[in-house]
């Protein structure tokens, strides 16, 4: 993963609340086995009927609880592919806020307001480090686990990370074998042939 | 004396390997949000650490006609997909159910029938309806595919602990009022993110009172909520479903071990949630949506909202937009909604006893003639024992088809799908815009809902409706 910090440049705006990773990517581009290559089809419905239209910006100002539904990776990857490194929200479904992360794509919960300034403004800066956000007119800071800001800022595969802990994974499932009901539960089904 | 814990923080802290990394208990694998982790292990050089705690099968890809093997799927990507999948399971050592295999089925309802998902373990999938296995008092959620990769290499997962809610449903449902009612209620009320940043727990009365079918179409749909996981305290009824599988504790001594820790789970008296709602249960009817999101939805006796009403300028938006998309008059009653599809399936209603109530609600009648109705079981083993039951004559008499199991028209990543603008009566989770197909009008309703529909050829209050 690249490492993330200072985002800045124009704003694209997205003005819809609950906007569905389904919107995002539809169903018949998830067939693809690669990483790469969504870009071309994101919002892929919406942008071919003229239902939105959509620039290629470093920064997206999106609707409330965006990216909700469907776990589906592919619709970080499909933003950045299109060239989105940040957006900002006034808040974002779960699942889709982690995949973000994982990826090096920076999600900003603001409130309303300042979404509203950033879009009148129609540029912004992001300071990952300093947690801040910055457009003609204003500023505002933002929130971040530590972890996360840490990981993205160094551009740190999480994978590696964990694997550096596996000492305490391991004694994890010795100390597991002794205790609670025995749910290995795999083993137990009858074999395929 | 020890501080009272939620169900919640006990499954959280008996998986906590450090700060912020539990433990995955069971990881469930299928091909469309897996072939890019399989890569990155193999980039990596990194092995599947615990293939033993790891099931795959194939699902969302699968046409629904019985075809016999992965390499006879006609769709070419499709195809590629499913045999990834075969090739990725081969190559790391997992178990995999795909085409041709009698325990295939949709991942959600396999965990479940195999005696896999039991109480008190953590269980994660590259799907959003993971939260369906909190049924059983277990900590389940959606994850995406780098986490996939993550479980797939370490069997743990980095995770900042969600706050923690619970939904008190007082009273007991009227009859023919059901699961999947209480559930689209409860997100009618709180909204799409109403649950964002929480663990979920349903309990009351009604709550108690759902066979284990209910609880999963209850704990399936939290995510259309926004929250990060649904659980429901196990009790007798998980026990006696669990009894006997083919993953389950053994009978006998193994089988009390484990009911005695499960016992264990229950959310102490007097802990403390972050946040706590209470809903009368008794006063839910059935509900039907209207528009482009689960939460917009109303009783089946009402009529179509009108977006102007709406107080929020986003919310209203939205309405006339979804109005827009479904085709839709503000005023007109939602029993007068003319259908062309009826859909009976999906991880949130193809289990066993929903097939049964739609096929005792269709039984000696025929579908409206306008209307192409289609029952999927949710699983092979579902299918056969609907077949010994004889419901798929009951609904091959009353001109439903009876598919192969798979997810089917809920997503139309096989050949399933609505046609632009046609209006579908669906048991699914999801009526976003051209979800099952581009252009397709999806209502989210029960079973015996949309097996009455089906009849009428439009929506009816299964309540009056004979």
């Amino acid at each position: 993963m690249k490492p993330v910090n200072v985002i800045e440049g124009a704003v694209s705006v997205l003005d819809r609340a609950d906007v569905d990773t389904d919107q995002i990517i539809p169903k018949q581009f998830l067939k693809r086995v690669e990483r790469t290559g969504f870009g071309e089809f994101l919002f892929y419905d919406w942008l071919r009927d003229g239902e939105i239209s959509l620039e290629s910006n470093p920064i997206l100002l999106a609707g409330r609880n965006f990216g909700c539904g469907s776990s589906r990776e592919h619709a970080p990857w499909a933003l950045q592919d299109f060239g989105f490194e940040a957006i900002i929200a006034p808040s974002f479904a779960d699942i889709f806020r982690s995949n973000c992360t994982k990826n090096g794509l920076l999600p900003i919960e603001l409130e309303q307001a300042g979404c509203d300034a950033i879009a009148a403004a129609g540029r912004a800066s992001i300071d990952l480090a300093a947690q801040r956000v910055g457009w003609a007119g204003g500023e505002a800071h933002f929130e971040i686990d530590p972890k996360i800001k840490d990981r993205l800022l160094n551009g740190l595969d999480e994978i590696a990370i964990t694997l550096g802990q596996v000492a305490a994974i391991d004694a994890y499932e010795a100390e597991r074998a002794r205790f609670g009901p025995p749910n290995l539960a795999v083993d137990r089904l009858p074999a395929e042939n | 004396m020890t501080t009272p814990r939620t169900m919640f923080e006990k499954i959280w802290e008996r998986h906590e390997v450090a700060d912020d990394l539990i433990y995955v208990d069971l990881h469930l694998v299928h091909e469309v949000t897996s072939p890019q982790a399989f890569d990155g292990l193999r980039l990596a050089g990194r092995p599947v650490r615990r293939p033993d705690r790891t099931v795959a099968t194939a699902d969302h890809n699968v046409p629904t006609d019985d075809t016999p093997s992965a390499r006879m799927i006609v769709d070419e990507l499709s195809r590629k997909q499913v045999e990834t999948l075969e090739a990725n399971c081969a190559e790391f050592g997992i178990e995999l159910f795909s085409l041709g295999s009698e325990k295939r089925g949709i991942v959600h309802v396999i965990g479940p029938e195999l005696g896999l998902t039991q109480p008190g373990m953590t269980i994660v999938c590259g799907d959003s309806h993971t939260s369906t296995h909190g049924a059983f008092g277990a900590l389940a959620f959606g994850i995406g595919t780098s986490e996939v990769e993550h479980v797939l290499a370490t069997q743990t997962l980095v995770q900042s602990r969600p706050k923690s809610m619970r939904i008190n449903y007082t009273g007991s449902l009227g009859a023919g009022v059901g699961a999947k009612d209480l559930i689209l209620a409860t997100i009618g009320r709180l909204g799409t993110g109403g649950m964002s940043g929480f663990a979920v727990e349903y309990s009351g009365p009604a709550s108690e009172a759902l066979s284990m079918e209910g609880r999963m179409t209850v704990c399936n749909m939290t995510i259309e909520g926004g929250g990060r996981a649904g659980m429901i305290a196990p009790d007798e009824t998980t026990f006696e479903y669990v009894r006997g599988r083919a993953a389950a504790p053994v009978e006998g001594a193994e089988f009390e071990a484990a009911l005695a820790d499960w016992r264990d789970l229950l959310t102490d008296p007097g802990a403390e949630f972050d946040h706590e709602v209470t809903i009368d249960a008794a006063a839910i009817s059935p509900m039907v949506t209207w528009g482009t999101t689960p939460g917009m939805v109303c009783e089946v006796a009402d009529r179509v909202p009108d977006p102007t009403r709406f107080d929020n300028p986003a919310d209203r938006e939205a309405a006339e937009r979804a109005l827009t998309y479904m085709g839709l008059q503000p005023g007109t009653p939602i029993e007068e909604l003319k259908l062309d599809r009826v859909f009976i399936g999906s991880c949130t209603n193809s289990r066993i006893e929903d097939l049964r109530e739609a096929a005792a609600t269709v039984d000696g009648r025929r579908v409206a003639e306008h209307v192409r109705a289609m029952v999927v079981p949710g699983s092979e083993q579902i299918r056969a024992e609907a077949e010994r039951e004889g419901l798929d004559e009951v609904f091959r008499a009353a001109g439903f088809e009876w598919r192969a199991s798979g997810c089917s028209m809920c997503l139309g990543m096989n050949p399933d799908t609505l046609a632009e603008r046609e209006r579908c009566a669906s048991t699914s989770n999801r009526n976003f815009e051209g979800r099952q197909g581009k252009g397709g009008r999806t209502h989210l309703v029960s079973p015996r809902m949309a097996a009455a529909a089906a009849i009428e050829g439009h929506f009816v209050d299964i309540r009056s409706w004979s």
